[in-house]
């Protein structure tokens, strides 16, 4: 059991949820998450936000039961928390541009506290939040609300892309990684997949993401996967 | 301390408690939580003779107390497992079950006899082998094969019979919920020669997307597990235990000391904890103690003072 330091409402919808003790973690991993009992079954995944001295943060969109529930918490609550999970993105070197939609923000904040002076993209399709804490660490900062973030950026110019954001967003990321390709610039493309879970350690297979050498569990082999290994069948 | 032990066809449960199939993986990633030792037994993934990549699409949903799953037995086939789960498991000091699944009958034979292969020669060699197998006839999630042979008893009997002559390692049969008769089902296993029945299975479910007017699942149906189906299991484990004199491994919804002692009153003679495993990732240890805990408040000595007692 854990302590909830705050649980702070960012826009509509969007909350900043810090948690303290002595959780670790890499950038891109995420913990198991549970504020109830029995009900809802599942416990809920989400991503590391940052992790300091105090604790641990997240960031959430309030979708449903579990979700709702966290919203609900406030400072001086329990909240259950199993983790780090999952194998996080790579420390990588050379120009990196981080990609965000929505709550895929989430885990690029932690990604640029480690890897400062990134160029970093984030899209909203209504109301932008957190952005002025992403500038700091930023080389450049792109906010888009309402439009395609993608196409904000070039790809050919970045040696590794991490991006984390709707399903649509990262089919299309793993497109543009391809097309750069062919210009002979080779990005590394990273993305975090957001699978369904219930073990969120291995055990279950229900979170299997088809790869090109076949089925891998996206909370044990992932939830980051270089974008061409990854199948898209819809 | 409580007797919490428990022998089916002479394999050993230091206690009743046994992970369930599918749920456990093969016991590693949870052995990074607790001691798996600890454990009354682990049944593992459910196997096929070949490597399966099980269902596309969503594989798992949340209902009321309960979740549905479509993995489709994914798993990466028997000898794989010999090769690189196997030597894990010979580490450990716990029941061990080879959960078996297949789509045809020469499938469940030739698994089934390649498993009896490593076992003879492990025991040539005195190394620890499978301690028993559990014939999955009952997976509603796969279209060829499992639950097919576990609706009706003539087609589950055939499967039986030509694997308990494949096999001299004590075999238990994993029923399914969807059965036409489960009773008529553990009475067709004795007679075959199984030493315990396994029950329940998931049972067959669904979950329409109302905005896209279509099952959430790829192949329609899923299957139903945790807390909803456990007053289910539970009047069929009491049904079949009272039919049959070979011991019933029981499951279906547990999450507590006190649901074990409901199915072992129902008459089990271990249970095994599925769903639970994913509310609670140290169920095992917690059940562990829970159970120790549970026995000494009511001054229960030994589960076979209450077993089948209801
Ligand atoms: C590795 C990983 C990291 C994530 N990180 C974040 C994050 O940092 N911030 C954030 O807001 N969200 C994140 N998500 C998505 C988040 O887990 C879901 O939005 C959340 O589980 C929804 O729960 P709910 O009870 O509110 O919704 P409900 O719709 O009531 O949930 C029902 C079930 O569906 C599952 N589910 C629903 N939506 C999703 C989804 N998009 N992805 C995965 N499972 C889902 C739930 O876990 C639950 O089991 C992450 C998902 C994964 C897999
Ligand atoms: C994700 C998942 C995968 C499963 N896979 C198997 C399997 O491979 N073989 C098998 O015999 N049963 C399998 N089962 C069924 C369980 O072993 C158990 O019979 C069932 O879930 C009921 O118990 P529970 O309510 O405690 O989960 C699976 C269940 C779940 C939830
Ligand atoms: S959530 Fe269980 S294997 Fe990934």
């Amino acid at each position: 059991m854990a302590t909830v330091i705050s649980n702070e409402r960012l826009v509509n919808g969007v909350y900043h949820l810090r948690v303290e003790g002595d959780y670790g973690g890499t950038m891109g991993q995420f913990y198991m998450l549970r504020a109830w009992g029995a009900y809802p079954l599942l416990s809920r995944p989400l991503s590391i936000h940052q992790v300091n001295d105090d604790g641990v943060e997240f960031l959430y969109h309030v979708v449903g039961e579990g979700t709702e529930i966290f919203a609900e918490l406030t400072p001086g609550d329990q909240i259950q928390l199993e983790g780090p999970f999952g194998n996080g993105f790579p420390a990588v070197e050379g120009k990196v541009a981080l990609i965000g939609g929505g709550i895929g923000i989430a885990p690029l904040y932690y990604c640029a506290k480690e890897l400062q002076g990134s160029d970093i993209y984030l899209g909203f399709s209504r109301e932008a939040f957190r952005t002025e804490a992403f500038r700091p660490l930023a080389a450049e900062l792109t906010v888009d609300v309402g439009g395609l973030i993608l196409d904000r950026v070039d790809f050919t110019s970045y040696d590794h892309i991490f991006v984390c954001g709707p399903h649509p967003m990262l089919k299309a990321a793993q497109l543009k990684g391809i097309a750069a390709e062919t210009t002979g610039k080779r990005p590394k493309v990273y993305l975090s997949l957001e699978n369904r879970m219930a073990c969120g350690i291995g055990a279950c297979l229900v979170c299997s993401v088809s790869c090109r050498d076949g089925q891998r569990k996206a909370c044990a082999d992932g939830p980051v996967f270089l974008a061409e290994e990854v199948l898209f069948h819809d | 301390m409580p007797n919490t032990s428990a022998t089916i066809a002479g394999v050993h449960f230091k206690n009743p408690i046994v992970m369930a199939s599918g749920t456990f993986g093969f016991g590693k990633e949870y052995g990074k939580l607790y001691d798996v030792s600890l454990l009354g037994g682990i049944s593992g993934k459910g196997l096929t003779l070949h490597a399966k990549a099980g269902n596309p699409g969503v594989r798992v949903y949340e209902t009321a107390s309960g979740m549905l799953n479509s993995v489709g037995l994914e798993n990466p086939g028997i000898e794989a497992f010999l090769a690189k789960e196997l030597p894990y498991w010979e580490t450990l000091d716990t029941a061990r079950i080879v959960n078996l699944g297949g789509n045809t009958l020469p499938d469940y034979v030739q698994g089934a006899e390649l498993i009896q292969r490593d076992a003879d020669q492990r025991a040539l060699a005195g190394k620890p082998a499978v301690d028993m197998i559990e014939l999955n006839i009952s997976c509603p999630n796969v279209k060829e094969g499992g639950i097919a042979f576990g609706v009706k008893t003539p087609a589950a009997q055939e499967v039986v019979r030509a694997v308990r002559a494949a096999t001299k390692l004590p075999l238990a049969v994993k029923l399914s919920p969807n059965a036409e008769d489960i009773a008529e089902m553990a009475e067709m296993c004795e007679a075959e020669g199984a030493d315990a029945v396994s029950l329940i299975n998931t049972i067959s479910g669904m979950k329409i997307d109302v905005r896209r007017r279509s099952s959430v699942f790829n192949n329609l149906y899923a299957g139903l597990s945790g807390p909803a189906i456990k007053p289910v299991a539970l009047r069929m484990v009491h049904q079949v235990a009272h039919r049959v004199s070979i011991p019933v491994i029981g499951m279906g919804g547990i999450t507590s000391a006190t649901d074990i002692i409901e199915f072992i009153m129902a008459g089990a003679t271990v249970i095994q904890v599925g769903t639970y495993n994913f509310m609670n990732l140290r169920a095992g240890s917690s059940l562990v103690e829970e159970l120790q805990q549970f026995m000494h408040d009511e001054n229960i000595s030994s589960l076979d003072e209450i077993r089948g007692i209801v």
